[in-house]
């Protein structure tokens, strides 16, 4: 009897509270599934707090359509076990925008559980943006309509860039190191493949891969390098893995150029400073100039406030969301997919847009180099990527496989 | 090939005194009070975080100094008013003990310091390099963490071989109650060998950081090698420590630096086989982070008393 009163009690106080928060719309969460803690965590906290520092400025403006956005950690200590089981607990808290890029062997398990669980709940759907997972099968033979990646994948990094050393006739003996996983295997093939077709005369002189996220020593792998008389290093590496390499290089005083796709990760600049200056190349959707002022002053302030770097993409990834639940007018994952298809967008770094055929972004690409007394530095040095070369859209594509299979 | 052999011994080389210099401290410690102290790896980390702490105030070089001594004084707190009550209930006790402390270390240094690297560098100038052979730069820190870690290795054969404080240890690691019915403090005596034990480990923390990064993960990736390395070298063996760690930092070094595959291996031998398979097509580069446990499930096998052990496991 008690205990039916204190029920009863306890659901109008709930029905009550209900009828107070009806008057602000109910949040739009999204879930950052990522490593947080570790040492890999260097690629998740920027993650984070970029994804928070946008999402304050895009509530200011109203949020999605008057929705407030709001930003969830979850933890998977780049473990795809782990992020299977933060992303049922994402899904338990109804969060329905789940948000991970760091690691092509997590985003591959939750891909196939976020396909899994949308085929077995039509009702109850989850999406997935993915702003750094870039192994070129998820928009390939893997697409799926729940996934959208707003980086460009390995396969077109690895196009530009090869069209870049192909122009240089100083690169005469290349050496691939990468991590031994997925992502790795997919660097290490398309700069084999590429380079095979685009200069026949250029010689893979080492092609090495590490375990992921395990080697705190790269001496070894330096020697390698060096006995290999390499004139030039590619490295997809990612994480800790980029700084201890570029460390221990700058180290051995190895001074060829490395072609980086991560050089830019958070603790490179530090620990490399001067000896990384006309040697550190970076491809990626940005470089360190900002020349536009609105963008740097956003740069100022985000490392003024979080002590991490502007995230460009992160940002872009999460302006684009917005912009596609605006067009929807709904917080529902199909409809916000739908819009999201085909959207183009003004972003920082040009005008992109969400290719409809396999949820891959188009967008401009630059090779950018690391240089000395720039105007707006990284990590509160002065040192920053100055662009070297830029591609648009247009040259950055490559064709899709994908047979996209939409929801009636 | 010279030049990869060289270095790749003197790595090996270094790499195998820093795990002497946190194998000594735990082995010691073992043969004298029958502890196995799984927080030791844990001391080593706070060593480095210390060592970054402290550097930030005092410069590089007083910290390097203080540091270790700040982590003996820790350990030396922690046998006193920890492992001490807790040793009256038996070795199981105090293996919980040094657990759940490695677990509260580990916590503390992700709740002070956050969960991401901190940037522990060594001074610029001695960035730049000793040597340079073959065209690859030898930085003048690698020279000195080598010279520390053999002065340290010499310092600590002088004081058990040469000193009455060493005396006493030695004979309290097989006599503990005879030397107590002498008439010496072994209860001090053990407090001030945990103390010099975490010191070492701190020591190595101090120096390796820089070196392998300073992060919150730093204990967990070196505390089972540790372990191997006084499994495998006889538990409670000083000597047999030193040969472990070495044996221990070379393979892992040189298997990284020769890039065979298992194929190629047996190749060598006249049996030829797909060199892509799927097991003949490892390489020993991608086995390098492996061997230490395969060298320790060897060695349960056909040497059960490690490479030096006097005792039985």
């Amino acid at each position: 009897m008690v205990k039916t009163i204190f029920n009863r009690f306890a659901v109008s106080l709930l029905l009550l509270a209900g009828v107070a928060n009806a008057a602000a719309l109910e949040p739009a969460r999204f879930a950052l599934i990522d490593p947080l803690t570790g040492p890999m965590s260097v690629v998740g906290q920027p993650a984070l707090e970029q994804l928070k520092f946008t999402a304050d400025r895009l509530n200011e403006e109203g949020g999605i359509n008057g929705h407030e956005i709001r930003i969830v950690g979850y933890d998977n200590k780049i473990n795809p076990q782990e992020s299977l089981v933060q992303l049922q607990k994402a899904i338990d808290n109804g969060i329905r925008f789940i948000i991970q890029g760091n690691g092509s062997s997590v985003g591959s398990a939750l891909l196939s559980s976020i396909n899994k669980h949308n085929q077995r709940n039509p009702d109850d759907q989850v999406l997935y943006f993915n702003y750094a997972a870039i192994e070129p099968s998820f928009t390939n033979e893997r697409c799926s309509f729940w996934h959208f990646r707003f980086d460009a994948n390995a396969d077109m990094k690895m196009n530009m860039l090869t069209d870049w050393v192909a122009e240089n006739n100083d690169f005469k003996k290349v050496f691939l190191i990468n991590q031994d996983y997925s992502f790795g295997q997919a660097v290490s093939e398309a700069a084999m493949r590429m380079l095979k077709e685009k200069r026949p005369d250029i010689e893979i002189v080492g092609n090495v891969f590490h375990p992921l996220g395990k080697v705190k020593d790269f001496s070894p792998y330096i020697s390698k390098i060096k006995s290999s008389d390499a004139d030039v290093v590619i490295t997809g590496n990612w994480g800790q893995d980029i700084n201890l390499l570029i460390k221990s290089a700058s180290e051995y005083g190895v001074d060829v150029p490395f072609l980086t796709y991560y050089g830019n990760t958070p603790g490179t600049i530090t620990q490399v400073g001067d000896k990384g200056v006309d040697r550190i190349y970076l491809i990626s959707e940005y470089h360190g100039d900002f020349t536009d002022p609105e963008i740097a002053e956003r740069q100022e302030q985000m490392y003024k406030k979080t002590g991490w770097d502007l995230y460009p993409r992160v940002s872009v990834m999460l302006e684009m969301v917005k912009a596609a639940g605006d067009k929807a007018n709904s917080l529902d994952p199909v409809k916000v997919a739908r819009a999201l298809e085909g959207l183009q967008f003004e972003s920082m770094a040009g005008d992109v847009t969400m290719r409809a055929s396999d949820h891959q972004i188009q967008m401009p690409t630059f090779i950018s180099v690391l240089k000395d007394n720039m105007s707006h530095g990284a990590e509160g040095t002065d040192f920053n990527f100055h662009e070297v070369a830029s591609f648009d859209a247009e040259q950055a594509t490559l064709p899709t496989s994908c047979r996209m299979r939409r929801p009636k | 090939m010279l030049e990869t052999m060289v270095f790749s011994t003197l790595n090996g080389i270094l790499y195998g005194l820093l795990l002497f210099m946190l194998s000594s401290g735990l082995t010691l410690i073992f043969s004298m009070m029958g502890v196995l102290n799984f927080a030791h790896a844990s001391f080593y980390m706070l060593g480095a975080y210390f060592a970054y702490a402290l550097g930030l105030h005092i410069g590089f070089w007083p910290a390097l100094f203080l540091a270790p001594c700040l982590v003996a004084v820790i350990g030396a707190l922690v046998e006193r008013y920890g492992l001490r009550r807790v040793h009256a209930s038996g070795h199981v006790a105090e293996l919980l003990f040094t657990f759940g402390l490695a677990y509260v270390i580990d916590e503390l240094v992700h709740l002070f310091w956050g969960s991401i690297p901190v940037s522990y560098v060594p001074p610029d100038y001695m960035q730049n390099p000793l040597f340079t052979l073959f065209g690859t730069d030898y930085s003048i820190y690698r020279g000195v963490t080598m010279m520390i870690a053999v002065f340290m290795f010499a310092a600590l054969w002088f004081l058990l071989k040469k000193t009455r404080v060493g005396l006493m240890i030695r004979a309290a690691l097989t006599h503990g109650d005879m030397v107590g019915h002498l008439g010496h403090n072994v209860p001090r005596l053990f407090m001030g060998v945990f103390g010099f034990g975490c010191a070492l480990a701190g020591l190595a923390g101090v120096i390796g950081g820089p070196l392998l990064n300073t992060e919150p993960g730093m204990a967990q990736t070196l505390g089972p090698i540790v372990f191997v390395v006084v499994v495998v070298g006889g538990m409670g063996s000083l000597i047999g420590a030193f040969y472990a760690s070495l044996l221990i930092g070379l393979l892992q070094t040189f298997f990284v630096a020769f890039d065979a595959s298992i194929a190629d291996m047996l190749g060598a031998i006249g049996i030829s086989v797909d060199p892509y398979g799927e097991i003949t097509g490892i390489t020993l580069a991608s086995l390098a982070p492996m061997t230490p446990f395969i060298l320790l499930v060897l060695i349960l096998i056909f040497r059960p008393r490690g490479l030096m052990g006097e005792l039985e496991p």
